[in-house]
Parts: structure tokens; sequence; C-alpha cells
């Protein structure tokens, strides 16, 4: 039977150290809204998620209350926009019609997030996933609650450029239709390369087409209990400091597969996956950052970073694979500027410029996340940061993303507040040098050698 | 068997386990094991209880003790034991 001693610990971990369910993302197929007619598609999206995700937010908070631990967010994930609008919208006006619906369910259902506003051109595009990308800006720039993506490059098809070309501009104009909320927008929108189908956590979450029809799926987090754990090995060699790492998280992943298991049944919709991401939030002591420094690294940034955080990914999918049999989504630990203080402070402290981050990038789960950039960056710029990541991605056959956010009208050295979980962050100098002639050039990089596997 | 932790956290002082055992009994929760430590003044005890024939739900008997925690100047929570079995069994 449970002791004091095992209860005290789960209660410290919930106090003290940020313990919490980051996630609830019920998936939802629209492939049964499609129709010819915008308006009839319309109504059938708001019909079917209002129906399907009636009781999430309700359910979430039943558990949360039930179990004793914090459940953050209650979110939805949509099939990707591109497919469900296509027979029915002719202009970009159109696919923002239904950014507007998901707006209007999101709030509706009371969950902060909606996911999907996306289209899957990683080798080419049709010409409503074209529309769909174009529409982007404005769709950000009208609703609240909808979160924006594009899979632009995969291993197996290589990396679309026309995509990554079109998406620099979308960037910059997303960031200038948003201005006045310090390009907020942008935010909302990541660009991936080996997106996969089944991630809870936002911008980026879609409901795959090869998903059922709902689903459940549960981001776990807990970087805090995680550095708290390490403070008691400190000095103590790498076996050690490994299954330190390793036995915590696979304690998080159990809280998330518990609460994953009674939501499923709570709601009847069968359950996904988990997802066990290490995912800070800008509160003291949640941050990834911590663990780098308490691992041995002075700041976040240091010559080492890549190696620690490397090591601390994988035993994060280590320990949490064991603790789940259903593991999926992005899985490791998330490195967001301006989501997590210790990267901030990495960053002011000029310890942690985007080329660190960028190589970090390669061991960790997913990319360049949350990263202000200068306003005046330039469309090409951003394109070749994002075929610098999906590079990344393409070769070593993992996901990446790009989220940067050009604040309109800020400089380096300056700060932007984004408010709540997406936290702020300085404006960090990018390469000045020009990428203009390598984005300009058509067509795609085609997929690397190892993809042939067949 | 349907089983909730509760636990208590705060100041010691008088009554605390009858105040937590009356409302359990008004609610016909059986308590199956106490354990508790006095350190430093700090009450700490875990209770194991049975709920199956409670009248109320885990979630609106966590309210409840919520408020007569207050009340009293100490933490109490009532959650359930499975929380604690996924983190701590394989």
């Amino acid at each position: 039977m449970i002791n004091i001693y095992e209860v005290n610990e789960t209660l410290r971990m919930i106090d003290h150290d940020n313990l919490d369910v980051r996630t609830i993302t019920m998936g939802i197929s629209l492939l049964d809204c499609i129709s010819n007619d915008l308006e009839e598609v319309k109504n059938n999206i708001y019909n079917k998620i209002t129906a399907k995700a009636e009781r999430l937010v309700e359910v979430g908070e039943e558990i949360s209350k039930e179990y004793g631990i914090p459940i953050v967010n209650k979110r939805i994930s949509v099939t990707p926009i591109a497919l469900i609008g296509a027979a029915a919208c002719k202009t970009t006006g159109d696919f923002v019609e239904i950014a507007k619906v998901l707006d209007a369910c999101a709030h509706k259902c009371g969950v902060n997030f909606i996911g999907g506003y996306s289209a899957l051109v990683s080798k080419g595009m049709t010409p409503a996933e074209e529309l769909l990308i174009r529409s982007i800006p404005d769709a950000l720039a009208n609703t609240e609650r909808v979160c924006s993506s594009v899979n632009l490059g995969s291993t197996k098809t290589g990396i679309n450029m026309d995509a990554v070309r079109l998406m620099g501009e979308i960037i910059l104009q997303t960031a200038e239709k948003t201005k006045e909320a310090d390009s907020l927008g942008c935010a909302k929108l990541v660009v991936f390369c080996n997106a996969p189908d089944d991630n809870p956590f936002m911008a980026g979450a879609f409901h795959g087409v090869t998903e059922a029809d709902t689903i459940i799926n549960v981001g776990v987090s807990g970087p805090g209990v995680v550095k708290h754990a390490l403070e008691a090995v400190r000095g103590q060699g790498f076996e050690v400091l490994c299954e330190t790492i390793k036995k915590t998280a696979f304690k998080i992943t159990r809280v998330g597969q518990l609460v994953a298991r009674e939501a499923s049944k709570r709601l009847n919709v069968p359950f996904g996956i988990i997802d066990l991401s290490l995912a800070p939030t800008p509160a003291v002591g949640d941050s990834v950052a911590e663990i780098l420094e308490e691992i041995g690294l002075e700041r976040a940034g240091a010559p080492g970073t890549t190696a620690a955080l490397a090591m601390l990914n994988d035993q994060v999918k280590k320990g949490g694979i064991m603790a789940s049999s259903y593991v999926g989504g992005l899985s490791g630990a998330f490195i967001p500027v301006s989501e997590d203080q210790g990267m901030i402070d990495a960053v002011r402290e000029g310890a942690l410029t985007l080329e660190k981050l960028e190589a970090m990038t390669c061991v960790c789960s997913v990319g360049l996340d949350m990263i202000a950039i200068p306003g005046d960056t330039k469309a090409t710029t951003i394109s070749g940061i994002i075929a610098d990541e999906a590079a990344i991605g393409m070769i070593n056959q993992k996901t990446t993303a790009v989220r940067v956010i050009p604040v309109i009208g800020k400089e380096v050295g300056e700060t932007v507040e984004f408010g709540g979980l997406l936290g702020y962050a300085p404006i960090m100098p990018v390469n000045r040098f020009s990428c203009d002639a390598f984005v300009q050039r058509q067509g795609r990089i085609p997929a690397p050698v190892h993809s042939f596997k067949n | 068997m349907k089983r909730a932790i509760i636990t208590v956290i705060g100041t010691d002082g008088v009554g605390i386990i009858a105040k937590v055992c009356t409302y359990l009994a008004e609610n016909n929760v059986n308590v199956l094991d106490i354990s508790q430590t006095i350190v430093g003044g700090v009450f700490n005890m875990m209770m194991i209880t049975d709920v199956t024939k409670a009248g109320k739900k885990i979630a609106e008997m966590s309210d409840d003790l919520d408020v007569i925690g207050e009340n009293i100047g100490v933490r109490i929570r009532m959650q359930h034991e499975d929380i604690f079995n996924t983190m701590h069994r394989i």
C-alpha cells in the first residue's frame, strides 16, 4: 500500500515543482464535414466540433479535482483545413470564414486553442493548399484562438522550397497584420518538417488523416520535477544522472497516462498517445534551461549544451516509454525561448544565440521555437532559417519546426511581451548576410538517400 | 474497493483529525489507515479511505475538505489513490 513518503513526494512535485498535465487535446476528424458549399461546410464543422468536444473542459476539470493534479489546458485539433475547405473555398476570404468558425467553436467549448488551420505540402501544393497558406495572415489577425501550421518537408519527400519561400513571406505578413499586438499572430503559426499526426501541443497540433474519427492525446510536462530530482545528485557520474532523469520521466509520464485513460473513458473517445515532453513555462523553476544548468552548464548555450540536451532528451524518452504503451507526438525536451525563464536569461546575457539554438534543435524534440527577431528581417532570410531547420529534420529523420516572431517596429535588444503561457522574449539578432538567390530557386530539394528504404 | 488518499498539512492544533473524521463519517467514508508525523510543529497526516459507499464524488468531497481546511488553517486534500499508485508502482 502507498506510504506517506510516496504521497508527500507526489504532492511536492505538484506544489513546488510545477508538475502538471500540460494539455488534454481532443483530435476531431472533419473529413465528414466536406461539401462544395461553403455555408454547409461551416455549419458541419461547427456542429461536429461543438458536439464532440462539448464535455471536454468539464471532464478535464473533474479529473483534475479528483486526482488533485492540475490540467492546464484543454484543446482541440482538427483535420488540416486545406483538405476540408478544398472543395468549397475559392478565395483566401473563404478560408478565413472557416477560421472564424473554428474560433467560434473554441469559444463555445471553452478551450484556449484550436489547431489545424493547416496545410500538408511537403512535396507539392494544391491550389487549395496555396490558398489556405495565403489566407493565414488574415485568419490569424481575425481570430483569437486558432493555431496554424504548415508541413513543408519530410525525410520521405524532401523539402518543398516553393513552400519555404512562400512561408517566409507569410510569416512577415502575419507579423505585419498583428503588429498592434507585438506580432502575436506569429506565435500561433509554426512551420514543420516531418510533422507528426498526433501532436497534442500547440501551435502545431492537427488531427492527421490517418487518425480515427475522434481521439484523446495528452501532453505531460514537468521540467521543474526533473530539475529538483537532479539537485539531489549534484556532482555524481553520468550513470546516476541518467538514471535519475529516467525515473523522474517515468513518474511524470505515468500521471499523463492515468489522466489520458480517465479522459478517454469519461468522454467515450479512444485514447491516442501520450506526448512525454518537458514543456517549460515562464514560471520560475519550470525551465528546461535550468535543468541544463543543473547538469553543469553556467548558462544554456555554453559549450556542452548540445551534448547535455541530447542526453536529457534521450533519457526522458527512455523513462517515459516504459510508462505508457502509446507514446507519440513530439516527445522530448522543448526549448521555446520566450516560454522559458532560463532561456530568456541566457539570451539576455549573450550565452545563447540563434546559431546555438539551431544546433540544439538537432537533438531536442522540435525546433526553433518562440524566438523573437527584428521586424525588419527579410522574408528570404526567414525562408533560409526555415530551410535550415527543415534540412536538419529531413536528414536526421526527426520533427523540426520554426516558430519565429519578426516583431514589427522592434530592434535587437528590445523586449516583446506576449503574455500568459507564451511569455516574453528579448529580440535576437539574425545573420544579416543574404540567401536571396538560394531561396529564389524554384522547385524542391529531393529526398535524401536514406529515405529509400523499400 | 474505491480508495482515496486524504492528506492534511499545516500547523498542529486541537481537533484536526476530529474535524476530518466527522466529515468523513457524515459522508459514509470509511478510514482504513492513518499515518502521521509532526516535524517542527508542522502537522503531516495521511489517511487511506474507502469511498465506495460515499454519498458524494471525490471531486465534491475534495471541495468540501478544502473549505474545512481553510477554516482551521491547514491544507486538506482528497485525491483518488490512483494518482499515487500509477506514479510509484510499476
